[in-house]
């Protein structure tokens, strides 16, 4: 929860008021505040320069040092201060960090030394705010490469829970997941390669035979060179055929550029087949052979910087415009200049208009072949002038579309780099054996919210199971077996929040909890989890943002820094086959009020096991 | 020529409009509201002084220009049920506190309403659930005002619930809770009728003195 939310809490809670005269069943214990302490000012010396803030707005952050015991360490009796031997500069950001739920990065500071600060107060960079992650992140990465330290490796976590044709889209757009999908990326780049060369190669002259003089190679090895392309229009045809099988849109796909690139490039052969021996058509069948060459643009899924190209192109479509349109404008009035000068001159070349074009467009372009020259005295004058603007013309919008390439370029490099660290993600910071006093009172709120409706929330999975089940039969006993030993946790607003439905049959009490989860997971939960898109008009915010994969943004000290669980259903006793563990505790049966754990039974007759 | 010809093209640009953002954050800005004194605040509510400045300075950080409209209300008390919809119920509870009915939710408003809420007696508890209930405030709590706050506080589950939410729950619940409430049977719950009912129910009772540790 953001720290500014938290300021609401006791609100949000004594609102909850509103709710129990509606409600009829007893209403759960609320969680105890142990510490009732009264607030008070904390002095922080930091190298002789003093900063002085509440006590509370440490504590907002308990996996810190600030905000935990740790700072006793560092306690002064003396002087009742806490004294660090740090930069006081850095410190300021730090501090705001727990004043305003932001952790801002300051321009002037040196990148490793400001990691150094954030690593002594325990402090995850990863939480830096939207203002100035982009920079942090460019330093970072400026520093990594001048010292040429790049270990980053792209550890593939192979995601649970995707079925065959999700595994199989995935190894189509990225090569390197597993062995299988980077042999079929080579193996088509391969055919690709082949089926260009061959169609070079086929009209090449491959000398004379005794039957006739020179022929292309296409003529005289007709049925190696068919052999050939019928081959690798299978290839390209069982590749489509897949792609398009394992495409989550199939209709988005088909859509799709490469998609159409992919079907211009084998229909001409089929079209081919089916138009043998027709003599009127075999004309135009050999043009479409033409579009054969199409397939040299398959190389683009092969090569990223091909595909920055086409899409620089594309979003430079405006320059592109631009300089069409004003050379096709100079084009027309030049030509109509030269025709009319021109046309004094006995045997001219410049016989009409469009055919003064030519002339114009090959001066203005500096090339000049001089199949065309004028030859009169105004023709030669208006002739120069046509080839200096021609070189101004062209020469403007050039620097825009290189400009927008390097950019796009760069940013793509960068993008490729974030990825890269995204799923390396370091910094977990392990989970307070004492669940904060904010995450209890929330779900004691939430909880509350449960007992008045007689409902209670569970994961999305489980309610659909639930629904089809509701739909199909009318028997609650088989809704009872069919949710057995499946454990769900809830994604909610802190992601820590898990319950599970167990029948009582299969088990009285089921151990466990799920505190872990990869990090990787994040965009699903909060696709989950998140139904409205979090607004910034208070400086509040619970919820990642959707692209915010594996930031943890300033969603609040407690959950960013802590562990964030599964929403998927794993094994019961196995967690999760990521790293990250945190001791799986039993829940005792009774309804105790401590601050981590609630059991409760319902009325339904399932044991329900809400960890917090 | 063929410069002149460019530079031509070049002159119908897009011009920017300036934004009239601009305008709107100083309008915004320009609506502070600065609350009673601390004295007066303390004689008017139950809280003590440290209690008042814990509460303010809360409530200064989450909505620095002092007031809060509908909007912000309702997007803060959104982030506490992420599963559901809380809007209409924010929008009930908003007009539960704005006791002045004048849009906003001044720190006063706020300070007075926790005050009722936490600190006050039971009577005063029930008094102001009532008058959230009672949406048009016309001192009888009727079927379909009962409804919308069910309903609100459906929404506020969301869609993913066990059992399966179904479209009568609501309605249903309405109608054990007026023949727990009305009495005399006449279709609308008065006060009275309900503060009665309520002090005659033991669950009730004690869940209203659930969150008295609150602050």
């Amino acid at each position: 929860m953001a720290t500014g939310v938290a300021a609401w809490l006791p609100f949000a809670r004594a609102a909850a008021i509103g709710w129990m005269p509606v409600a009829s069943c007893p209403m759960p214990v609320a969680p105890r505040d142990h510490r009732r302490r009264q607030d008070e000012l904390i002095i922080l010396n930091v190298s002789g320069r003093r900063f002085q803030t509440w006590r509370t707005t440490l504590d907002r952050y308990p996996d810190t040092l600030l905000g935990s015991s740790e700072k006793d360490f560092f306690y002064n009796e003396e002087t009742k201060e806490y004294f660090f031997d740090r930069d006081p500069d850095a410190f300021r950001s730090i501090l705001n960090f727990y004043r305003t739920g932001k952790l801002h990065f300051p321009r002037h500071e040196c990148i490793s030394a400001y990691d150094e600060e954030l690593t002594f107060f325990g402090i995850i960079p990863e939480i830096i705010g939207d203002c100035c992650y982009e920079e942090y992140k460019d330093r970072k990465r400026e520093n990594l490469e001048r010292l040429q330290d790049d270990q980053e490796e792209n550890k593939d976590v192979k995601l649970p829970h995707m079925n065959f044709r999700q595994t199989m889209w995935r190894a189509f757009e990225n090569p390197h997941t597993s062995t299988m999908a980077l042999v079929f990326y080579y193996v088509t780049g391969f055919f690709i390669a082949i089926s260009v060369i061959t169609n070079v190669v086929e009209t090449v002259p491959c000398g004379s035979t005794p039957t006739q003089k020179d022929m292309p190679c296409g003529e005289r090895y007709t049925v190696a060179f068919f052999c050939m392309d019928t081959a690798c229009v299978m290839i390209f045809t069982v590749e489509y055929l897949l792609r398009l099988f394992a495409a989550p849109s199939r209709y988005r796909f088909m859509r799709s550029v490469m998609s159409i690139i992919d079907v211009v490039a084998i229909l001409p052969y089929y079209i081919g087949l089916v138009m043998t021996d027709n003599e009127d058509v075999s004309g135009a069948f050999v043009t479409l052979r033409v579009f054969r060459v199409f397939r040299i643009f398959k190389f683009s899924r092969h090569s990223q910087g091909l595909r920055i190209l086409g899409y620089t192109l594309k979003s430079c479509a405006s320059e592109l415009g631009f300089l069409l349109f004003s050379l096709t404008m100079a084009i027309i009035i030049f030509a109509t200049v030269m025709f009319y000068a021109e046309k004094g001159s006995s045997s001219s070349k410049f016989t009409s208009i469009p055919a003064s074009f030519w002339y114009t467009i090959v001066t203005m372009t500096t090339l000049g072949y001089g199949d065309m020259v004028p030859k009169t005295i105004a023709g030669k004058i208006f002739g120069s002038i046509c080839s200096l603007s021609g070189v101004l013309v062209i020469a403007l919008p050039v620097p825009v579309i290189v400009s927008n390439f390097s950019r796009i370029y760069h940013q793509n490099q960068r993008a490729d780099k974030r990825r890269a660290q995204k799923g390396t993600n370091t910094g977990e910071q392990k989970l307070p054996k004492s669940a904060c006093l904010l995450e209890s009172q929330h779900h004691h709120l939430l909880h509350c919210l449960e007992k008045t409706t007689a409902h209670e929330f569970v994961d999305e999975q489980l309610y659909e199971q639930n629904y089809v089940e509701a739909v199909m039969q009318s028997f609650p006993a088989a809704r009872r077996e069919s949710v057995s030993s499946r454990d769900t946790a809830t994604p909610t607003c802190c992601g820590r929040r898990s319950k599970r439905n167990t029948t009582l049959p299969i088990a009285a009490l089921q151990p466990g909890v799920n505190q872990q989860g990869p990090l990787q997971e994040l965009s699903a939960i909060h696709i989950q989890c998140a139904d409205r898109p979090s607004r910034s008009t208070s400086r509040s915010k619970l919820n990642l943002k959707a692209d915010d994969v594996g930031r943890l943004n300033c969603k609040g000290g407690r959950i960013t820094t802590a562990i964030v669980s599964l929403p998927s259903p794993p094994a019961l006793t196995t967690p999760d086959s990521d790293n990250l563990r945190g001791p799986p505790t039993r829940r005792p049966p009774l309804p105790s009020p401590g601050p981590s754990i609630q059991t409760t039974t319902s009325s339904a007759n399932v044991v329900k096991v809400s960890a917090l | 020529m063929g410069a002149l010809m460019v530079i031509f093209s070049l002159q119908p640009k897009q011009r920017r409009k300036p934004t009239d953002s601009v305008e709107d954050e100083l309008e915004l800005s320009a609506v502070r509201h600065r609350p009673e004194g601390l004295g007066q605040l303390e004689a008017q509510t139950r809280f003590s002084r440290k209690e008042l400045q814990i509460l303010y300075r809360g409530f200064k950080n989450e909505c620095p220009s002092g007031i809060v409209n509908e909007e912000t209300f309702k997007d803060i008390y959104a982030q506490f049920f992420p599963q559901g919809d809380a809007s209409t119920y924010a929008h009930f509870l908003f007009n539960a506190f704005d006791t002045d009915h004048n849009g906003s939710v001044s720190f006063e408003d706020f300070v007075m309403g926790l005050s009722i809420l936490l600190r006050g007696t039971i009577q005063e508890k029930l008094k102001w659930a009532f008058n959230l209930y009672d949406i048009n405030k016309d001192g009888y709590i009727t079927k379909e005002e009962m409804l919308d706050i069910m309903k609100a506080i459906y929404d506020m589950m969301g869609k993913c619930t066990y059992p399966v939410l179904k479209e009568e729950t609501p309605r249903q619940h309405v109608e054990v809770f007026f023949q727990k409430m009305d009495k005399n049977k006449d279709g609308v719950v008065t006060i009275d009728e309900f503060i009665d009912c309520c002090q005659n129910d033991e669950n009730i009772m004690r869940s209203m003195h659930l969150f008295e540790n609150v602050l």
